[in-house]
């Protein structure tokens, strides 16, 4: 099976929602060496104006990676995620996100295009809020290696 | 912060890679891949060995970021190109990435733009890595 290339433009909704826990914002953190208070002390974060731990930087690719990637591989897009090599990432902020936040991911196909055998697709993944607010949106571009010739 | 001017250069950090901080951020971030852990597996698929997770990279650069600025909250904007794997062997030892940090831009809207290198056995890892942070 062949990416599609007029999946291009698509949105795909997923019913799953995400409840960003304090314990797995400390595990992350720890993971990535984020050290900051804010990440790991209750106190440190409403003093500074938190309702609770602030998530590392990348922390949303732990709940979207998989979510896009669904989408990705779907039979109306067709990636073959045994094939895949991440290419690039980026993470634009509305606000950060934090511990009790309850996220849901719409993605939608930004691009596929073929670079010298290969295939690239850049996935976009807007992350909300459960009051539907914009927190984040996500872009991550994934090689697909065409068959060896 | 008001004399943060282009060419600034932020504080580098030295991050040891062992199979144990792959295997840690497996569990962390949920990706499981098994090349992040499993020699066999790696080699198979035409890879130098065991690599790091490339988020894993991603998510370590941007702390010579965050521990300028204060925290991830500074952050409103952060990419990477994935140019070069690093290569994590099964020993006691590690691998050593260097990250560092320049200022490239002071935006009107009163943002600042960081540029972003990681090292790794002599090349950089990352491509086009920078950071947009509100102080």
């Amino acid at each position: 099976m062949a990416l599609n290339l007029e999946s291009v433009g698509r949105s795909f909704t997923s019913d799953r929602t995400y409840l960003v826990g304090r314990e797995k914002v400390r595990e992350f953190a720890r993971a990535v060496g984020e050290t900051a208070d804010v990440c790991h002390d209750l106190a440190a974060a409403k003093a500074a104006g938190f309702s609770d731990l602030v998530a590392p930087t990348t922390f949303s690719i732990a709940i979207t990676l998989e979510i896009m990637g669904d989408a990705a591989t779907s039979p109306e897009v067709g990636l073959n995620w045994s094939r895949v090599v991440h290419g690039d990432q980026r993470f634009k902020f509305e606000r950060p996100i934090v511990a009790g936040d309850e996220l849901t991911v719409m993605t939608t196909i930004e691009e596929i295009k073929a670079i010298a055998g290969n295939h690239m697709i850049t996935l976009r993944g807007d992350v909300f809020a459960s009051d539907k607010s914009l927190i984040a949106q996500v872009w991550t571009g994934l090689v697909e290696r065409g068959e060896a010739a | 912060m008001t004399n943060v001017e282009v060419g600034l250069e932020l504080p580098e950090i030295k991050v040891n890679f062992k199979r144990s901080d792959l295997v840690q951020y497996a569990g962390a971030s949920g990706d499981f891949n098994i090349i992040h852990w499993n020699e066999r597996t790696a080699l198979a698929v035409g890879l130098p060995g065991v690599i790091a997770h490339g988020m894993l990279t991603m998510g370590q650069a941007i702390n010579v970021v965050t521990r300028w600025a204060g925290s991830p909250a500074n952050i409103v904007d952060y990419s990477v190109r994935f140019t070069r794997p690093v290569v994590v062997p099964d020993d006691d030892n590690g691998v050593e990435v260097v990250f560092n940090a320049k200022v490239s831009a002071v935006n009107e809207d009163g943002t600042i733009k960081i540029d972003i290198n990681a090292v790794f056995d002599g090349k950089t890892v990352l491509g086009k890595a920078f950071a947009i942070v509100r102080l």
